[in-house]
């Protein structure tokens, strides 16, 4: 259990400066989940956490204690890799004992634990075999285990899940949820996916570029994106975006149309842009309401049927139940509910 | 077209052959005449393989000569230098493989120039630097040589052997607990036996090969490794021929076996050290 | 928690950086103190050896001379003819380890039923000890134990069963051969591993476009094997000039010093007359040579690398 603060830490490689100015609170107990496209460096930034890269600049305090200098052995924390790391040549039972065994922790104790995260994973079974008599699966189950079987301050997670199929990724991530309502550790857990940030997160750290984009809930984040880059990157299929320009409380599409702001947005401000999620266009027979435009191409999901639009020069897609637009080239209007609109300005940053 | 394929096959098989028997043919001879009785040696010149063998020529070697002692000499130089080569480049490889530091570039530098200039150039320098520590004639001295000359193509196998091993592996034992040293040992180093076994194997064999350093270090039969007592037998005793080779055929033994135990990891380790040494 | 100061860098205590920075150099340490005072220190020294009257025997010796040696050597008949020796022998052993190792390293690349097998019989010469090589070879040009002599004469090559190694026209044959069965292993496992490297997909690719398994080679394998071919060669050849060990064992330089090159006449001067200061003079000059034919091999690769652009 703990606390941590990253205070302005920075990371240089050499000259090029991959992370700057990250600031985060991290209360105890909690479940953070930092995403971000590739190359952001959510990695690097668990790694410093970790003590496995050393910090440029700024502190790392955990429990409020500087831990810039402390080699990873000195932080308590366990971390589980997406490769998952495994000793090939130890069994799972040794795999998962290593670190008490390092601790100089005796036997009993060891057994213990070891049979008490065991079961938790459901791993009785395996604990003599060796990693390589293991499937993607179990493997990962065993990371989790040498993880948590010496209860440290804090648990970080490296795309655990990203090596497994869809189904099992599911189901690992209600396991992983369990896991920490049980535990109640504070976490760190780095991912792609966009639904793993959203069902396992306390708080969702968005990251772009080495720079932290927005801190939240993930509904905070959703709802109330802060900038471009957020709005973008979560919710799935993204965030349409229209640009143009303010006045006359309208929006001035480059193809001439406008669409109208409702009353507490800014009456004039020039360039900006116009977000609304797909699944919050509301659609209509063409001529009823709305903006007409037609169905370029239509991909049913299952749960649902994403419709690609074109609106004033770019893709516009919606999210819909209604099975009435299946036809490419059929017309439809397109409206967008006062409420479900964000406004971002010339810099990006949500007004 | 099956025609030419089976062709194909045979000629293939048949070169194949062919190389097998050039590489064998030497071996074989040593082997026939050490078990020619003296007696047949000159009447069945070229024959292949004698009327009568005799392992005569063996006992001699084993009872009456010093050859035993000479085995016994190289046997020690090889495997401590061996042992010492492998220990030393394991930790220069794991530094190679592992750590960014400045230097490191001019450092693998280094140990590639030791590797390009003439080792004959060497023999006067360290007889004179040797001879006042009491290290010539001694079998310490030739270990430390042996040791020095080895180590740097040691320390590029080992890298090679090292690189192919996650390093995710050792971050994974640091966070449970262990610091950079105790990784190595119980993580990286377990992972690495293989190569250590064919690092093993080719500072074994080189060092049982080396043979003008040990002609300059080593003076008198009390000291000398094989490769001495061998050419010393030789100019003296010209005539034993098939005393000569039954020694000759255990000077093969030791080598010939390492070189079972490595040629596994050859072309591999090839392609870990050298290519990218 | 809200008001610790925000420091901008972080320095981590001097103890504390000294330990970084100092980490891998203790790794490195016992190679590189061994290194400098077995091959670096002796190796200065030899270059001062090289200017200076060290005979072993001869409690005197031990002033400087300057550039006598260097003199000597121009006039020495020995030294000019083991200069074209080692031009001789290096040549040729490299060229047939090569042409041979190559031919080796493509059949081994044929996936066969006892291929593990063949590999190892074919690659144990390469195991052999080179003074043992040496001596099994002198053998068995030898007319009264060994077959060759016997075989030549009966192929009408030779008048009568005679000694190879005792005729100065062609004794030097003798090493070359020797060093050819002992290192055609080496290339062979060089560029087998180089061959095993090149991409299957790229072959079936080109079997896909219609071209021969001829083609296949002159398109495929040899544009991959090249780089290495190169650097094998380069390195093979600096270390064949530099070997002594068969040509001290079969000959020791005769008959009339037709073998004699200069690696082993190091050697000679070294271990026979307990003459450093002109062994270490000659080895300074092979060591020059050595250099400058690196130099031009390296400069050339540039050039024509730079052609390619
Ligand atoms: N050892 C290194 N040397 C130089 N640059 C590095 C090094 N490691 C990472 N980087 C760079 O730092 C940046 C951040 O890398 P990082 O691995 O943290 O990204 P990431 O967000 O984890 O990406 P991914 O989602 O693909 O894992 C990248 O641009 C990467 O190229
Ligand atoms: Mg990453």
């Amino acid at each position: 259990m703990a606390t941590m603060e990253i205070r302005s830490a920075s990371k240089n490689y050499g000259t090029i400066r991959v992370l700057d100015d990250i600031n985060l609170d991290i209360g105890d107990g909690e479940f953070i989940v930092l995403v971000g496209p590739s190359g952001c460096g959510k990695s690097t930034l668990l790694r410093m956490i970790a003590g496995l890269e050393e910090i440029t600049g700024g502190e790392i305090r955990i429990d409020d204690k500087v831990m810039n200098a402390l080699p990873p052995k000195a932080r308590d924390i366990a971390m589980v890799f997406q490769s998952y790391a495994l000793y090939p040549h130890m069994s799972v039972a040794d795999n998962m004992s290593y670190s008490l065994r390092l601790r100089k922790t005796d036997k009993p104790t060891i057994a213990e634990k070891v049979g008490a995260a065991s079961a938790k994973l459901g791993l009785d079974a395996l604990l003599e075999r060796k990693p390589k008599a293991l499937s993607g699966g179990q493997r990962q189950r065993v990371a989790m285990g040498r993880a948590i079987v010496r209860q440290p301050k804090a648990f970080l997670f490296d795309e655990p899940l990203s090596n497994l199929d869809a189904r099992l990724r599911e189901h690992m991530r209600a396991e992983i949820r369990k896991l920490h309502r049980e535990l109640g550790a504070t976490s760190i857990y780095v991912t792609h996916d966009q639904v793993e940030a959203m069902t396992l997160a306390d708080r969702i750290v968005a990251m772009h570029g080495g720079h932290i984009q927005q801190v939240g809930t993930p509904l905070e984040l959703y709802d109330r994106p802060a900038n471009l880059f957020v709005a973008g990157f979560i919710g799935s299929p993204g965030m349409n975006f229209l640009k143009g320009d303010i006045a006359d409380r309208s929006l001035h599409l480059r193809d001439g149309r406008t669409v109208a702001l409702p009353a507490e947005m800014p009456a004039t401000m020039g360039e900006a842009t116009l977000g609304i999620r797909p699944e919050h266009v509301v659609l209509s027979p063409a001529g009823e309401a709305g903006l007409e435009t037609t169905v370029d191409l239509v991909e049913p999901t299952g749960h649902g049927i994403i419709l690609h639009l074109t609106l004033a020069g770019t893709v516009f897609k919606v999210l819909t139940h209604d099975r009435r637009w299946l036809e490419p080239g059929s017309s439809v209007g397109v409206s967008f509910p006062a409420e479900a609109l964000h406004l971002f300005n010339a810099e990006g940053v949500r007004v | 077209m099956t025609a030419t394929r089976l062709f194909g096959t045979l000629a293939h098989r048949a070169a194949i052959l062919c190389f097998i028997a050039f590489a064998l043919f030497p071996l074989y001879w040593l082997l026939k005449v050490s078990v020619t009785p003296n007696d047949l040696l000159y009447s069945e010149g070229v024959r292949m393989w004698p009327s009568r063998t005799t392992l005569d020529h063996f006992r001699f070697v084993l009872a009456n000569s010093e050859f035993p002692r000479f085995f016994a000499n190289s046997l020690i130089v090889s495997g401590t230098t061996a042992l010492i080569s492998t220990a030393l480049a394991a930790l220069m490889g794991y530094a190679l493989s592992r750590f960014q530091f400045r230097g490191k570039l001019w450092l693998a530098g280094l140990l590639l120039v030791t590797q390009m200039f003439p080792l004959v150039m060497l023999v006067a320098p360290i007889f004179k630097i040797l001879s006042p520590l009491g290290l010539t004639n001694s079998l310490t001295g030739l270990v430390i040589v042996y040791t020095a000359f080895n180590v740097p193509f040691a320390s590029f196998l080992m890298q090679g052997f090292f690189d192919g091993i996650p390093s995710d592996l050792e971050q994974a034992a640091m966070i449970d607990g262990a610091d950079r040293f105790t990784a190595f040992r119980h993580i990286i180093l377990p992972l690495a036996l293989p190569g250590v076994a064919a690092t093993l194997g080719f500072v074994f064999t080189a060092a049982w090969s080396e043979m003008i350093f040990a002609l300059m270090l080593i003076s008198g039969s009390e000291k000398a490794t094989f490769p001495v007592g061998l050419l010393t037998f030789v100019s003296k005793f010209s005539v034993d021929y098939g005393q000569m080779m039954a020694a000759g055929v255990l000077a093969l033994i030791p080598a010939c076996l390492f070189f079972l135990l490595i040629q596994r990891y050859l072309v591999q380790g090839m392609t870990a050290g050298a290519v990218k040494g | 928690m809200t008001a610790t100061p925000i420091p901008t860098t972080y320095r981590r205590p001097l103890r504390q950086r000294l330990a970084v920075t100092l980490e891998p150099w203790l790794y490195c340490a016992p190679v590189l103190i061994l290194i400098t005072s077995v091959m670096l220190v002796p190796l200065i020294l030899g270059v001062s050896y090289a200017f200076r009257d060290i005979q072993l025997l001869n409690p005197f010796s031990g002033g400087f001379v300057g550039l006598e040696h260097f003199k000597a050597l121009g006039q020495d008949d020995a030294f000019l003819r083991a200069l074209r020796n080692t031009l001789w022998w290096t040549g040729a052993s490299v060229f047939f380890q090569l042409a041979f190792g190559l031919i080796l390293a493509l059949l081994l690349n044929v996936p066969f039923t006892g291929r593990g097998l063949a590999q190892a019989l074919v690659f144990l010469p390469w195991a052999v000890p080179t003074f043992l090589a040496g001596l099994n070879w002198a053998w068995l040009f030898n007319p009264v134990i060994g077959p060759i002599p016997h075989w030549l004469a009966a192929l009408g090559l030779m008048d009568e069963p005679s000694n190879i190694l005792a005729d100065p026209s062609i004794a030097m044959w003798g090493p070359i051969l020797a060093a050819t069965w002992w290192g055609i292993p080496f290339f062979a496992i060089t560029l087998l591993a180089a061959l095993q490297s090149i991409p299957k997909d790229l072959y079936e690719a080109a079997s896909i476009d219609g071209a021969s398994p001829i083609q296949r080679f002159f398109s495929i394998t040899l544009p991959y094997l090249a780089p290495v071919i190169a650097i094998t060669v380069l390195l093979r050849t600096v270390w064949v000039a530099n070997f002594a060990d068969l040509i001290i064992v079969m000959t020791n330089g005769g008959p009339a010093d037709r073998t004699q090159t200069v690696a082993s006449y190091i050697f000679t001067q070294a271990f026979k007359r307990l003459d450093f200061g002109y062994a270490s003079a000659v080895a300074l000059v092979l060591l020059a040579l050595l250099l400058a034919y690196s130099m031009v091999i390296l400069v050339f690769r540039q050039k024509l690398s730079n052609r390619d652009k």
